[in-house]
């Protein structure tokens, strides 16, 4: 008899925001990442598992953990629906037993299910696909346009079908991969595959990326009924309510040209300071960005083509969860690195609108351009016995 | 070619009486048995007591694949299984066993025992349900489905679903039950 392995503290440690901060290898202090997220965890087991059943996928508002591969697969000419769906059912499955610390049915290495590591499984559907497959289209869904700031290649861009793996554990993941890759040869093959990593300040708090800025700070609280609105397919999305609109942007930064910068010069990029992450008008990483505070100069204290003003004055709100990348520096000594960069809002024209300011004017455009494309629909998290997308083929 | 009815005399009969529609792809689990036997037996069938966890089908190109998943018996009475059934192809309860140095599968002599409240494990380079000239190829995410007939009379349905899987490709060695 297969044993139902132990799952161990499941939602109670993973309340709004607690999650990954209790993982004990990474950090000991337990504060939780991102926005509305005072409360500290108990010195209890540390939590091993992410829910995969529930109203929204895993993997979107819960603390991003310190792993993620972003998998973009092609969906062969043959498939339909009907076939889709049958896959739908069997990846769902994979995924509702690996984040949970069972091994997979037909798992070749079922030992390496065992310690998840805080494993989520996120999937999602390109818009080529939905349109192919004769399947809806929520009304928030929608291509990019191209931005004056694109330089976008093939090999980072596109793709059918989305599976966004993330975790602490460096084998759960690789072998979550391969499983869901194994069953999807059938019916499906890799376009592009990202990978992502970031790193939990050992004091906790938000972490920094390749550039050396703290990044997340300024996020949408999910818990929150406005923040909920801005990730969330509403009611008129029907099966597809509580789903979201996902834009994976793959953003190579120049790290060579960045390092000319002094440190003065990179806080006014930003508009925000780099030792600290408080904004040019405030003195800790939560102060609110003033946008009307001025030098005795007159000139504005947070610079008119800084990041974070031009992204504040697009006038919309989305959920980053971005990730570093580093390919390894090429024969020349010049590093390949950037951000995963991952929004997640109810409608792409919130993306849209920021992207487009920014594309417009932005002091970071020197520094970070992006190679890598690609917008996917994300449904609704489904119940148990249920399966990812259920709605949409029904 | 000679017909191998000595082997499983009765169930070259009951095959194709049987057919379940393809349709009825209800959940694995202990359901009413359908036979007037069992109907009568004052104890709850192995049909009735027995439940599948777990199922799953390789999927091939080939003309064979096996089913394999687990079988819990929650009554305290062993539920002997003689024989499965599959509108897909002609089907066999194998074991795999050791042949002068390699494992070969064949037919096991006489069907699988669950024990009482105990359990029986199908799995790959195991007991498992072997599938014999399938028409289609099946393709990962396919459901198959398979009836078990237990000695009691008793039919229990079984839904599996389609793995790709590598493991498994124990030689057939059919012994002296002729050819096929
Ligand atoms: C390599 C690329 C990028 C880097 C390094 C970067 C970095 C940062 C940093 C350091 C902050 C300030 C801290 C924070 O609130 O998280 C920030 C804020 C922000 N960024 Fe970016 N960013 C990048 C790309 C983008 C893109 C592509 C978008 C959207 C199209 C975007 C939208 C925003 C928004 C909305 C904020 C918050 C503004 C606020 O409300 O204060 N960023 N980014
Ligand atoms: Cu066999």
């Amino acid at each position: 008899m297969e044993p139902k392995r132990q799952r161990l503290n499941r939602r109670g440690l993973l309340g709004a925001a607690g999650g990954a901060a209790a993982l004990g290898a990474v950090g000991a202090g337990a504060a939780a990442l991102g926005r509305g997220s005072d409360e500290t965890e108990p010195a209890a087991a540390p939590a091993t598992t992410v829910p995969f059943h529930g109203a929204h996928q895993a993997g979107i508002t819960d603390d991003a953990p310190s792993q993620a591969v972003l998998l973009a697969l092609d969906v062969n000419d043959d498939v339909d629906a009907d076939r889709l769906a049958a896959v739908m059912r069997l990846l769902s499955d994979d995924a509702a037993r690996l984040t949970q610390g069972e091994a997979a049915l037909a798992d070749a290495d079922p030992e390496l299910a065992a310690e998840p590591a805080l494993l989520t499984v996120t999937f999602g559907f390109g818009l080529d696909l939905l349109d192919r497959l004769g399947l809806s289209v929520p009304a928030g869904a929608g291509p990019l346009p191209a931005f004056s700031v694109d330089r976008l290649e093939d090999a980072w861009s596109g793709g059918d079908l989305l599976i966004q793996v993330c975790g602490e554990g460096d084998l759960a993941l690789s072998h979550a991969i391969r499983m869901l890759v194994k069953d999807s040869r059938s019916f499906a093959g890799v376009r592009w595959a990202q990978r992502g990593f970031r790193q939990r300040p050992a004091g906790g708090g938000t972490p920094r990326n390749v550039l050396g800025q703290i990044d997340g700070t300024s996020n949408p609280d999910p818990g929150s009924a406005d923040g909920g609105e801005a990730i969330w397919f509403g009611p008129e999305a029907g099966a597809l309510a509580g789903g979201t609109v996902m834009a994976v942007r793959r953003m190579r930064t120049g790290l060579d040209r960045w390092d000319r910068l002094d440190a003065v010069g990179k806080d006014r990029v930003i508009g925000r300071r780099i030792a600290d992450g408080a904004p040019l008008t405030g003195e800790a990483e939560d102060d609110p960005v003033d946008l009307d505070a001025r030098e005795d100069s007159g000139l504005p204290v947070i610079p008119t083509n800084a990041h974070v003003r031009r992204a504040i004055e697009a006038g919309e709100t989305i959920l980053r969860r971005s990730y570093n990348y580093d390919d390894g520096p090429g024969p020349d000594g010049e590093s390949d690195t950037g951000l995963v960069f991952i929004a997640y809002q109810a409608d792409i024209g919130q993306f849209i609108a920021i992207q487009e300011h920014l594309a417009e004017a932005d002091l970071l455009n020197d520094y970070a351009v992006p190679i890598g494309s690609a917008v996917f629909v994300l449904p609704p998290g489904c119940e148990e016995g249920g399966w990812i997308g259920q709605g949409l083929f029904a | 070619m000679r017909k191998t009815n000595t082997t499983f005399p009765a169930r070259a009969a009951a095959a194709s009486a049987a057919l379940l529609s393809a349709g009825l792809l209800a959940a694995c689990g202990g359901e009413a048995p359908e036979t007037d036997q069992a109907a009568e037996a004052a104890e709850p069938s192995a049909a009735a007591s027995v439940t599948v966890t777990d199922a799953w089908v390789k999927a091939t190109e080939e003309d064979m694949s096996a089913v394999f998943g687990v079988l819990e018996n929650a009554s305290g009475t062993e539920a002997h299984l003689v024989a499965a059934e599959s509108d897909l192809a002609m089907t066999e309860l194998h074991e795999v066993v050791e042949s002068d140095g390699s494992t070969v599968m064949r037919e096991v002599p006489d069907g699988f025992t669950v024990p009482a409240e105990g359990s029986h494990e199908l799995a790959p380079g195991g007991d498992h349900i072997m599938l014999m000239g399938l028409g289609a190829p099946i393709v990962a995410g396919d459901e198959v489905t398979v009836t078990l007939e237990f000695e009691d009379g008793s039919e229990l349905e079984l839904t599996a679903v389609a793995k790709d899987f590598e493991g498994g490709d124990e030689e057939y060695r059919p012994g002296d039950m002729g050819d096929m």
